[in-house]
């Protein structure tokens, strides 16, 4: 009989500890497939995160390294710039991205380092159990903003594909949800051309998924894939907001200033 | 090697790296080690190595995370409020057994303090440096020539243990010139053995995990009695430091660093003088020369412990003493560069059995 569906071989057998409902499993499954589409396995480093993600390592199927929160596009950098052949992706949470790891997030893509991020946008630290993320919504209620995110106390949350869409070392950012099939079938392809984007050189890519955490949202799985479409999808439009293939030609800059 | 030239610490050090095979460098400009990162960055590329400024000491030493889980000979170098936001990284090194080398190129503290040399890093250095159990090699040069040539040891020691190891300086050492010799041929790394806990290209092999995280009950106590087993080979195998003039010395000195410089010449002072004074240099801070100053604690009856800090050293001098000498210290902080007429004062209270009087900060 001919086989017309297996697991993929990007990912490990390894089985995942994730809540029900969770958007994880979807976005590694996806990566997996990726990963195994483009006969890249074995040349792909995955960077993991801190955050519920953190057994990223025992997921996928290739070598990885687990670093300290918010430091994988660091990480990252230091094996992509000593090993530019192999295909390095660092998965991370909003907390992760965000917050602790704003500056590596910002500096990495304009730096143009030639780098995948996988990007979990849930708006809540999940694995600490549910405290307010860089990218929880206003009027959003979490352990540290019991009375709901309001923007004259906790500030405004953070839209990263837009903030990383003015720097110019960033070839490619998309936004996508994992709320249903045909949303999920967009995501595979934009985490397909974020992986194509680093291994044909273009420089910095990253792909933003909005994933439901009904856990921490305290909300049964149905009504959080609601929540995300509902509340989420419009806060933080789907869509490309960066893309190397519509890029307008670049002059070589100029030399200013004495050279020593 | 053989070639006698006249370079600057920092320069030196940074050169010494390379030809050790270091071929990535992670750095962030700080006072007093600039030079360090600004020869890298025209170096490195020169021997096909990788040279980045980061944006931050913490972003610094999570790249050297990276290069080296890869088995890349990296190094960073900072000074002291650098160097405290790079234990994040060396942390994670050393929980994940990845070989470093790192300097300090200590400036006067705590805070943003000075610029000044000091040894106030002292505890941090020998303590680990970061969370967690764990140390790292400490190696103290005195000179621009053991500021060249150390960085290979550092390598070579870390490699073989797979621990950070690092060579803690200050701005004396960092800033002056000295004629100097490489005592070793220039290593290419890649005629060295490529490490088997390596990431990489995975073709054909099973696939690594550098992680430096295990929640399964006991599985990191496991790990840390492991590591300790390494500790303790570094502590019976890998003791460096120097001993003169102990014969038949009534007081033996005991310093470090550019610190021992200058106690070295008050010791010649009271020799010339007639006093029986020896002198006894830590050139590993950690391994720390716990049992040669046991035995001599046997035969001499005064320790001088100074330092350019307030008293740290000198804690280690008496936990290896063990009550079998007097220990006196005299020390200045945070840029206070003692003289050698002022330390040859303080060894002739100690000679006497003490008290060694602390300077007056009214008179500084």
């Amino acid at each position: 009989m001919e086989k017309v569906f297996e697991r993929t071989r990007g990912l490990t057998e390894v089985r995942m500890r994730y809540c029900p409902g969770c958007g994880h499993g979807i976005a590694h499954r996806l990566v997996g497939e990726v990963i195994e589409e483009l006969g890249v396995r074995e040349k792909t480093i995955c960077v993991g995160p801190v955050g519920c993600s953190v057994f990223a390592d025992e997921y996928f199927n290739c070598d990885a390294i687990q670093g300290a929160h918010g430091r994988g596009p660091a990480i990252a950098t230091g094996i992509k710039r000593t090993h530019p052949d192999l295909v390095v992706f660092s998965y991370q949470g909003d907390g992760d991205l965000a917050s602790i790891g704003m500056a590596e997030t910002i500096h990495s893509a304009s730096r143009g380092e030639n780098i995948t991020i996988i990007f979990i946008n849930n708006g809540i630290y999940g694995m600490t159990g549910g405290q307010m993320a860089p990218t929880t919504l206003l009027g959003m209620w979490s352990t540290t903003s019991p009375a709901g995110r309001k923007a004259e106390v906790e500030g405004y949350p953070f839209h990263m594909c837009e903030l990383l869409s003015s720097l110019e070392g960033a070839t490619y950012l998309e936004r996508v949800a994992m709320n249903k099939a045909a949303n999920i079938i967009k995501a595979r392809k934009a985490v397909k051309k974020a992986f194509q984007t680093q291994i044909e050189k273009k420089g910095f890519s990253m792909v933003e998924l909005l994933s439901p955490c009904p856990t921490d949202w305290a909300m049964p799985p149905l009504e959080a894939l609601k929540f995300l479409e509902e509340k989420m999808i419009p806060y933080y439009p789907l869509g490309v907001y960066k893309d190397w293939e519509e890029k307008v030609e670049e002059k070589e800059p100029e030399k200013v200033g004495v050279e020593k | 090697m053989g070639e006698r030239i006249l370079m600057k610490g920092n320069e030196a050090m940074a050169e010494g790296a390379v030809r050790a095979g270091c071929r990535f460098f992670a750095g962030y400009p700080i006072t007093p080690q600039n030079e360090v990162p600004e020869y890298m960055s025209w170096r490195l590329p020169e021997v096909g190595g990788f040279f980045i400024q980061a944006e931050s000491e913490v972003a610094a030493s999570n790249m050297l995370f990276g290069a080296a889980a890869c088995g890349v000979r990296v190094m960073t170098s900072s000074s002291s409020p650098g160097i405290s936001l790079k234990q994040e990284g060396i942390s994670y090194c050393a929980g994940a057994d990845l070989p470093i080398f790192y300097a300090d190129i200590v400036r006067g503290g705590p805070g943003l303090g000075n610029i000044a040399p000091s040894q106030g890093n002292y505890f941090q250095a020998t303590r680990g440096g970061g969370h967690g159990d764990y140390q790292v090699i400490v190696l103290a040069p005195n000179s621009v020539s053991e500021m060249a040539n150390f960085p290979r040891l550092c390598y070579e020691l870390a490699f073989k243990y797979r621990v950070p190891a690092m060579i803690s300086a200050d701005g004396i050492l960092g800033q002056m010139m000295e004629p100097i010799e490489f005592d070793f041929e220039p290593i290419d790394p890649d005629t060295l053995p490529k490490p088997d806990w390596a990431i990489g290209d995975a073709t054909g092999r099973e696939r690594r995990v550098v992680k430096s995280y295990d929640l399964r009950v006991g599985a990191v106590e496991k790990q840390n009695w492991e590591r300790n087993k390494r500790f303790e080979a570094i502590r019976t195998n890998e003791v460096r430091y120097q001993l003169e003039y102990e014969e038949g010395a009534e007081l033996i000195v005991a310093a470090y660093g550019s610190c021992a410089r200058v106690a070295k010449s008050a010791v010649m002072m009271a020799r010339s003088e007639g006093l029986k004074v020896g002198i006894m240099r830590p050139i590993t801070l950690w391994p720390f020369p716990t049992e040669v100053l046991n035995e001599l604690a046997g035969r001499v009856e005064n320790i001088l412990v100074m330092e350019m800090n307030l008293g740290q050293m000198v804690q280690d001098v008496k936990l290896a003493v063990e009550g079998k000498a007097r220990v006196h210290f005299y020390g200045r902080p945070a840029g206070g560069i003692p003289t050698s007429e002022e330390f040859l004062q303080k060894i002739k209270e100690a000679i006497k059995g003490g008290p060694v009087i602390p300077i007056d900060p009214e008179d500084i």
